[in-house]
């Protein structure tokens, strides 16, 4: 069962393929309003970090999801599920 | 005012697309003249973004029935039909669907929109779960934000991706629905529906299949994708629009169990809404009387797609992944996208414009919807104008 610190690093490198090049997100940033994520974007990143994790990520945490944070706090506890 | 801050951005690509465009999603049809044409901008167009797929709009049949039914039954029911009851036809009208498709019962929502947004957000619950194509619509999406169940979504057209999240859900899988589109909307793509029917069975998952674009235009009968692809007697709902094929407005929805029966009383967008007028009623029945009897619509309307297709094709333009009645250009730049609109406008021909994030991977579509009401000459029209407008590489 993975780490919020074990998360975090991964997070960041799937963040990349939807990030302009040059920005590097950081815990506190917004996916939409300082990563500049499309809502269509968001969820194409929760395809990825399903495969990545192994994990179904249901779109119900979407609300409770504005930064970096949020995600790998909400993927903490997905994977933690048994 | 600081209610409006939230449309800041919006406000600001409205504006600059207006610089170069007229406004694509507010299009005024000053006249309409027929199934396949009207005056917009002063200027016959032929209409090839309308989803009229058999071309019944102006059909005489429908047009006789609906004007009946607003002489005998008067223009509207003025509320929902919990309140004011049902008429007739509403009745009858569910009777003929369910018998189209060998369901046990129906329910008609006042809208197709309004059928998703019925069904998802009531059948599936709590402890229940909903996967659903990436690609699904935009009702599907909000049908199931409404709704308490837990949503997973899967990759686009992809059995594999589906399995291992049936997978991962270990013995929840008999709660969960699995929801796919007979052809979407966006692309023309059809749903894997031999596959993903077979895994649901294995799994003993329900299969709901929206078929709002395929009703008319896939299947032997018209039945669309499940009938096509064979499946029919895998899938537990079936969910459809009365504003494609069958020329009105409104949506359904039926099952091969009685119990669909109760959303009545529990569905909120069925409850709280004024039902379809007899006038919408009415021609939908006849509508679909002629869908049943007169399979050679079918058969011009995948002439006219087929055509359609090849000939784009031929002219270098990227399309969808397969032909169907649904024929979308894909361009790389939105700008492209927006100046052959804006030409095919002016050329007299009427598309839809899809700017993302609308539209799959952040892609602008060109998207046209073929009817069996478009002739060949005003198909061979659409060619030429998207010929001579073709954007350099």
């Amino acid at each position: 069962m993975p780490s919020y610190q074990d998360i975090l690093p991964q997070v960041y490198e799937i963040l990349r393929q939807f990030t302009p090049e040059g920005k590097s997100p950081t815990e506190d940033m917004e996916l939409v309003a300082d990563l500049g994520l499309a809502s269509m974007q968001v969820m194409e990143l929760l395809l990825e970090i399903e495969d990545q994790f192994d994990v179904s990520v249901p779109l119900n945490i979407l609300p409770d999801v504005k930064t970096v944070k949020d995600l790998v706090t909400q993927l903490e506890h997905i994977t933690s599920q048994p | 005012m600081a209610i409006f801050e939230k449309f800041r951005e919006l406000a600001a690509a409205r504006q600059t697309l207006m610089e170069s465009s007229m406004d694509p999603f507010n299009v005024v049809i000053e006249q309409i003249l027929s199934a396949t044409e009207a005056i917009v901008g002063g200027r016959r167009t032929i209409l090839a973004g309308t989803n009229n797929y058999l071309g019944l709009t102006f059909d005489p049949r429908c047009i006789d029935a609906a004007s009946q039914a607003v002489q005998e039954e008067g223009t509207g029911t003025t509320g929902s039909r919990m309140a004011n009851g049902s008429f007739a036809g509403h009745v009858a009208l569910e009777r003929e669907l369910a018998d189209f498709y060998g369901m046990a019962t129906g329910i008609v929502f006042s809208t197709g929109y309004l059928a998703n947004l019925g069904i998802l957000s009531t059948l599936p619950g709590k402890n229940d779960v909903i996967l659903l194509d990436a690609d699904c619509h935009a009702s599907i999406y909000d049908g199931c934000k409404l709704g308490d169940a837990e949503v997973i979504r899967f990759r686009h057209n992809d059995p594999a991706d589906l399995e291992k999240r049936l997978q991962r859900l270990g013995d929840r899988t008999t709660r969960t629905l699995i929801i796919v589109e007979g052809i979407y909307s966006m692309l023309g793509d059809r749903a894997p529906l031999a596959p993903i029917a077979a895994i649901k069975k294995q799994y003993g998952a329900f299969l709901l299949v929206d078929e709002a674009h395929s009703l008319g235009v896939l299947g032997k009968h018209g039945r669309g994708l499940a009938e096509e692809a064979g499946v029919e007697e895998h899938v537990d709902f079936i969910v459809g629009t009365f504003s494609k094929s069958l020329g009105a407005t409104g949506g359904f929805c039926l099952s091969r169990r009685h119990e669909l029966e109760l959303l009545r009383y529990a569905s909120r967008p069925y409850v709280f809404t004024a039902s379809p007028s007899p006038s919408v009623i009415a021609s939908t029945r006849m509508a679909l009387h002629i869908l049943r009897t007169s399979p050679d619509l079918q058969t011009r309307l995948w002439d006219n797609a087929r055509h359609l297709y090849k000939e784009l094709q031929s002219l270098g333009f990227t399309l969808g992944p397969e032909p169907s009645p649904v024929v979308a250009t894909i361009l790389p730049k939105k700008e492209q996208a927006v100046a052959l609109w804006n030409g095919l406008l002016k050329a007299g021909i009427y598309v839809n414009l899809i700017l993302p994030p609308a539209a799959p991977n952040g892609a602008s579509l060109l998207r046209c919807s073929v009817s069996a009401a478009h002739t060949e000459e005003q198909i061979s029209k659409i060619c030429q104008a998207f010929a001579s407008l073709k954007p350099s590489p």
